[in-house]
């Protein structure tokens, strides 16, 4: 789901990173965000709803809406669509409120 | 306690337009943006602007950060940035509570502050508008433009104002298939230069339209959209089942000046600028003295008035604290001359009548 | 109609056309602005001041089909990509259309493409005879197609097939 070329924008992604999603290795590039390179690699649902869990993805991609909640590293409510992913990160999606440690 | 002449909230184009002014004048100036990177939302547009050459028309909107910054450096012995820096709190005693990376917090005491810090994406009310693959126009922008990653593989853009209109160019651009573009009202809102774009790769806009639904388990899978009356009621038997894995919500942005409300300045709910807006003066100062807005927080317009308005607001927000340079009537009068040049056609009508509301 | 669909009608775009001598004397721009905007690049760009917007920017461009010389200098600086240009002096049966085209694969010069309308409806083949795309048009290529005369007034794109 990258962008291959495109007639304006280039897209310098040189450098991959590896990181662990639900347990699992996947790969971004550094310069992502943590959404972006999870979407990338086809996760849309990055959380379940407080109440009625249902799936939840990002909305607005700028950190306003609080929609890409996940929990990083084992801390919780982490803005995923702003936050740069890094080498070596655990991420899971969270259920409602996460944990707070 | 940090001191400063200047705190301008937001390095996008107003900010970054009213921090150039106001260090032109000679004010010292600390611009706190919550990104990693100034430019705010020019970042992800990749046409080329309207207006005329003092905003930089028939520039890409992805150059013109560059350009403002390189403005900028002229007064970098003036100019303080903090990037990763979110202003949290503006108290009555006139303090602004920052937090820089999630763990330094401290507060800033400014003699004026201009508030630059845009807006954000409405949404819009439908039988499962939660599910993932449901995102907004902006968001799908910076996931392809600024991130390189596509959205999806089919998207149905619901929204023809220009940023429903633009995004689903660019999307085209990135090689993403657009099924169509729906919107409520009977006529297309955006410039008709970029529909007739559009028009012309094939994508069909569907106006008096609307969505009925999202269908999906985790994520869309499908789009029900059906025609709407003149009373914007759903006319039943006018279904149409479109099987994308992407809908984009484009049905506009309201201000985000909630820090202006915190500080108390007199807000006033203004349809026509999209939302809660602080009443100000022609020089962009609100009910409290020294406290400035420009750009979207102060209503919502396209790019190009928005960096006049931060040129206007800097501008005066440095008078005020005593650097009125000796050619201040005539940068005010140019700033002004701008604005109303780009305000006074047919495509800004609404605008001006917001404008008449608020005033102070 | 065109405020429902972004299809301009024929008569609009008859309106904005210069007369068929004109377009056989040599290349001439076309300026499909139909509306007023905020927006004046055009005149701007203009080195022959063949296009006139005036004081108030949100006018809608004017232009002399006798001082323009369809260089095409207008269309890659249209924000709303609405130029193109004309030239009927090369031959009886066909004209030369030169458009922007802001997309990928980018179509080789002598190869045919379809040629679209303005609902993007393929009407008729067209040969690419030029593909221009200097550091001055800033990533708005260019490219110049020879259409069979009979589609002058419907030809407005092109979709180039992978």
């Amino acid at each position: 789901m990258r962008i291959k070329e495109h007639p304006i924008l280039k897209f310098n992604k040189e450098k991959k990173i590896k990181f662990i999603f639900n347990g699992q290795e996947l790969e971004g590039y550094e310069g992502d965000t943590i959404a972006a390179a999870l979407h990338a690699q086809g996760v849309k649902v990055l959380g379940k709803s407080l109440f009625l869990h249902r799936p939840r993805g990002f909305y607005c991609a700028i950190g306003n809406c609080s929609s890409c909640l996940m929990t990083v590293n084992g801390v919780a409510n982490v803005k995923t669509c702003v936050t740069d992913l890094e080498e070596g990160m655990v991420v899971e999606t969270q259920e409602g409120k996460g944990v707070i440690v | 306690m940090k001191q400063a002449e200047i705190v301008v909230i937001g390095g996008g184009p107003a900010g970054l337009c009213a921090a150039m002014s106001a260090a032109k004048s000679g004010a010292g100036v600390l611009i706190i943006d919550r990104n990693k990177s100034l430019g705010g939302q020019l970042v992800k547009q990749t046409h080329m602007f309207f207006g005329s050459e003092k905003q930089y028309a028939s520039t890409r909107g992805i150059d013109i950060p560059e350009i403002l910054l390189k403005e900028l450096a002229k007064y970098k012995d003036k100019v303080e940035i903090k990037t990763n820096s979110t202003a949290v709190g503006f108290y009555e005693d006139g303090v602004i509570t920052v937090l820089e990376k999630e763990d330094k917090y401290y507060k800033v005491e400014p003699k004026a502050v201009v508030v630059a810090t845009g807006a954000y994406e409405k949404f819009l009310s439908f039988p499962n508008n939660d599910l993932p693959g449901i995102y907004g126009a902006g968001a799908v922008q910076t996931l392809m433009n600024v991130h390189g990653v596509k959205p999806g593989n089919r998207v149905l853009m619901v929204g023809a104002g220009n940023i429903g209109l633009i995004v689903s160019y660019q999307l085209m651009q990135a090689g993403v298939k657009v099924a169509a573009i729906l919107d409520a009202a009977p006529k297309i809102g955006g410039y008709l230069v970029h529909a007739s774009k559009i028009r012309r790769m094939g994508v069909p806009i569907l106006t008096s339209h609307t969505v009925k639904e999202a269908i999906g388990k985790d994520f869309l899978e499908k789009a029900v959209v059906c025609k709407v009356d003149e009373k914007f009621n759903p006319i039943p038997g006018t279904e149409i089942t479109f099987d994308v894995d992407v809908m984009c919500i484009s049905v506009g942005l309201t201000p985000l000046n909630e820090l202006l409300a915190m500080r108390g300045c007199r807000m006033k709910y203004v349809p026509q600028l999209s939302g809660l807006v602080p009443v100000r003066d022609e020089n962009y100062e609100t009910t409290v003295e020294n406290i400035f807005v420009a750009g979207d927080a102060s209503g919502v317009e396209e790019a190009s008035a928005a960096m006049v308005e931060g040129y206007l607001a800097g501008l005066c927000a440095a008078a005020k604290i005593g650097y009125k340079p000796d050619d201040f009537y005539e940068r005010r009068k140019d700033y002004m001359n701008q604005l109303n040049n780009l305000r006074s056609g047919p495509a800004a009508r609404h605008i001006l009548a917001g404008l008449d509301q608020i005033r102070r | 109609m065109f405020e429902k669909t972004g299809i301009p009608s024929k008569e609009m775009v008859m309106e904005k056309f210069p007369s068929q001598d004109r377009i056989n004397k040599g290349p001439v721009a076309i300026v499909e602005c139909y509306r007023e905007i905020p927006c004046n690049p055009c005149e701007t760009a203009c080195r022959f001041n063949a296009i006139r917007v005036g004081e108030d920017i949100n006018n809608i461009p004017q232009i002399n089909f006798d001082k323009c010389t369809g260089c095409a200098i207008c269309l890659s600086k249209c924000p709303g990509l609405a130029i193109m240009i004309a030239d009927g002096s090369k031959s009886e049966d066909t004209v030369e259309i030169k458009i922007p085209y802001e997309f990928l694969p980018l179509p080789g010069e002598g190869q045919v493409v379809k040629g679209l309308d303005r609902e993007g409806k393929h009407i008729t083949d067209v040969k690419v005879l030029k593909v221009t795309n200097p550091k001055s048009f800033d990533r708005t290529p260019v490219i110049t197609i020879e259409v069979d005369r009979k589609f002058l007034y419907e030809i407005r794109n092109i979709r180039v097939e992978v």
